[in-house]
C-alpha cells in the first residue's frame, strides 16, 4: 500500500497502481461526525478541487465531502449507499468514498503527509 | 463562543468525567454525546434505561390559593381542575394566539404549583409570569437551586424503584414528593422520549450523588441531549423554537388535543387566555397551514430549514424538525404543509442540496409511544 495523504478537511487519500487516487474520510473525521447514516456519494464526472463532491450525513448533521484536487470521479463506493456505518467501522478501507483521477498527477504528493495531519489534528485537539 | 460565557449544570463535572462531547445549548455547556454515541445511545433508552440531565430547563414554584386561576389566565389549559399530584402539558400563548413557550405543570396541592419550561425561555417565562399574575400569587425561580434528571426507558420503573418503591404505584403524569437517598425530590412519571420513564426534580446539592448512584445500575446510561432530539422525534413530540414559536398557533402545531375541553369555545371556562379569539376562529374556519409527520422515501435525512414542493416545484412548506431515527430505522421529520396537502399519505416533496426528497405526509408517534396507563 502506498503513503497516504491528507487535507485539511480530513480527507485522506492514497496513490493506486494505476495512477487512480482513493477518497475517504479520516478516522478523525469520522469520529467527530458520530454515527454516519447517509452518504451523498458524487457523480462520475470532473469536479474542481474545493467542490461539495460528496455529502456525509450523521445522526447529528450533514458535512460537505470536498474534491481534494481538480479531477475526474471515476468510481464510487456503492456499499455506503446501504451500508453507510463503514464509514465508521473503516474509515480507512471498507468505508472508503470514491476513486479519481487528478488532473495534475503530481499534486497528491503535495498534500499533508501522515506527520503534517498528526500535528494538525493535535493542534485541534488544543484549540 | 468561549465556554467560560456558558452557564454549568450540577452535573457538568460527571459529564467531563463520563467523557461527553460538550456544546453550547441555550446558553448552558451540555454534553450532546457521550463515548457510546448518539445511535447505540438512542436504541439504550428504547431497550434499558438512559439518564439525561436536563437541568438547563426552568423550575418555577408558583404558591396562592388564586395560583392556578391565575395560571389560567395565561394557559388554554384546565389548571384548576388539575388533580393534586397531576402534571398537564400547557403552553403560554401571546395575544396572537401563538405559542411563548409550552411546559409541564404539576399540582403539588397546598396551593403549589410546579412548572418545567424551556431553558431557552425561561428568562423570558418568569418575567411573563411576574408581568402578568405576579400579584395573585407567589412566583419563585428555582432556576440555581434545583436540577433536573430525566430516567427513560422500559427498565427505569424498576431502576427508579430500588431508590423508592412506590414510584411503581405512579402512573403517566403523576406527580409525587419522594424521598431519594434520603432527598426530598419531586417524580413526574412521564418525560420526552416516548418510553415509560420519570423526570425528578432534586435540590442542586444533591443531584451528583443520585446522578453517579443511578448510573451506577447496570440498566443505566447517560444519554446526551443529540439521542434525546431523535427519541423525541420519533415520539412525534414537539421542539420548542423548532417546531413551534410565537408565530405558530396550537391549531397549526396540531396541538389542539392540548387545549383542555374546558377552556374551549363551548367549554364551561371557554376562552380567558390570550389569543382565544384568534385559536377559536382558526379552529371554526380552518388554518392555511399544519404540523405534520413527514417520512423520507429515501435514505437521505431531510433537516429542518428545507422547503418542501408539490410536484410543480411550488413551495408548500418547510421542515422543521428532521433526522435519522434509530429505532425507526430511517429518516424521519416533521414540518408545516400547506393544508392542502396534509391528508396521510400525501406525496410531497423535499429540496435537499438542490434535489427532489419524496416524503409521505405520515402518522405520530413515528415509533409507538410507551407510556404506563392503567
Amino acid at each position: 500500500m502506498s503513503e497516504l495523504r491528507f487535507t485539511e478537511d480530513h480527507e485522506w487519500l492514497r496513490a493506486e497502481a494505476d495512477g487512480s487516487v482513493t477518497v475517504g474520510i479520516t478516522a478523525f473525521a469520522q469520529n467527530a461526525l458520530g454515527d454516519v447514516v447517509f452518504v451523498q456519494l458524487p457523480e462520475l464526472q470532473a469536479y474542481d478541487q474545493g467542490a461539495e463532491a460528496s455529502t456525509v450525513e450523521s445522526v447529528k448533521a450533514a458535512s460537505g465531502v470536498y474534491m481534494p484536487l481538480t479531477g475526474e470521479v471515476l468510481a464510487v463506493n456503492d456499499k455506503l449507499s446501504d451500508s453507510p456505518e463503514l464509514v465508521n467501522e473503516d474509515p480507512m478501507g471498507e468505508g472508503w468514498f470514491f476513486r479519481f483521477k487528478p488532473a495534475d498527477a503530481d499534486a497528491v504528493a503535495k498534500l499533508l503527509d501522515q506527520d503534517a495531519y498528526d500535528r494538525l489534528i493535535k493542534a485541534n485537539a488544543q484549540a | 463562543m468561549s465556554t467560560e460565557t456558558l452557564l454549568k449544570t450540577p452535573l457538568h463535572a460527571l459529564h467531563l468525567e463520563l467523557g461527553a462531547r460538550m456544546v453550547p445549548f441555550a446558553g448552558y455547556d451540555m454534553p450532546v454525546q457521550y463515548p457510546l454515541g448518539v445511535m447505540k445511545e438512542h436504541l439504550h433508552t428504547r431497550e434499558q434505561a438512559g439518564l439525561f440531565d436536563v437541568s438547563h430547563m426552568g423550575q418555577i414554584r408558583l404558591t396562592g390559593a388564586n395560583a392556578a386561576k391565575a395560571l389560567e389566565t395565561l394557559v388554554p389549559v384546565d389548571i384548576i381542575d388539575l388533580p393534586v399530584g397531576m402534571q398537564r402539558y400547557a403552553m403560554f400563548t401571546n395575544e396572537q394566539g401563538g405559542i411563548l413557550d409550552d411546559l409541564m405543570v404539576a399540582n403539588l396541592g397546598n396551593d403549589e404549583l410546579f412548572l418545567v419550561v424551556n431553558a431557552a425561555c425561561k428568562d423570558q417565562d418568569l418575567a411573563h409570569l411576574r408581568q402578568h399574575i405576579g400579584e395573585h400569587c407567589q412566583i419563585e425561580p428555582l432556576f440555581e437551586e434545583r436540577a433536573l434528571l430525566a430516567l427513560q426507558g422500559p427498565a427505569a420503573v424498576k431502576v427508579l424503584a430500588r431508590l423508592a418503591p412506590e414510584v411503581t404505584k405512579m402512573t403517566f403524569m403523576q406527580f409525587a414528593p419522594l424521598r431519594l437517598l434520603g432527598v426530598e425530590c419531586y417524580v413526574s412519571r412521564s418525560g420526552y422520549t416516548g418510553e415509560d420513564g420519570f423526570e425528578i426534580s432534586v435540590p442542586a446539592a444533591n443531584a451528583e450523588s443520585l446522578a453517579r448512584s443511578l448510573l451506577a445500575e447496570t440498566e443505566v446510561a447517560a444519554i446526551g441531549l443529540g439521542a434525546r432530539d431523535s427519541l423525541r422525534l420519533e415520539a412525534g413530540l414537539c421542539l420548542y423554537g423548532h417546531d413551534m414559536n410565537s408565530e405558530t398557533t396550537p391549531i397549526e402545531a396540531s396541538l389542539l388535543w392540548a387545549i383542555s375541553k374546558v377552556r374551549r369555545a363551548d367549554g364551561a371556562r371557554a376562552g380567558g387566555f390570550p389569543g382565544a379569539d384568534r385559536i377559536f376562529t382558526q379552529q371554526q374556519t380552518g388554518i392555511s397551514r399544519k404540523r405534520v409527520g413527514l417520512l423520507p422515501q429515501e435514505r437521505t435525512p431531510v433537516r429542518e430549514g428545507a422547503e418542501i414542493v408539490d410536484d410543480h416545484g411550488t413551495v408548500i412548506g418547510t421542515v422543521c424538525s428532521g433526522g435519522f431515527g434509530p429505532s425507526l430505522g430511517g429518516p424521519l421529520a416533521m414540518g408545516y404543509l400547506d393544508t392542502a396537502f396534509t391528508a396521510l399519505d400525501s406525496e410531497v416533496s423535499a429540496l435537499v442540496r438542490g434535489k427532489k426528497v419524496p416524503l409521505r405526509v405520515s402518522k405520530m408517534p413515528f415509533v409507538p409511544q410507551r407510556y404506563y396507563r392503567v
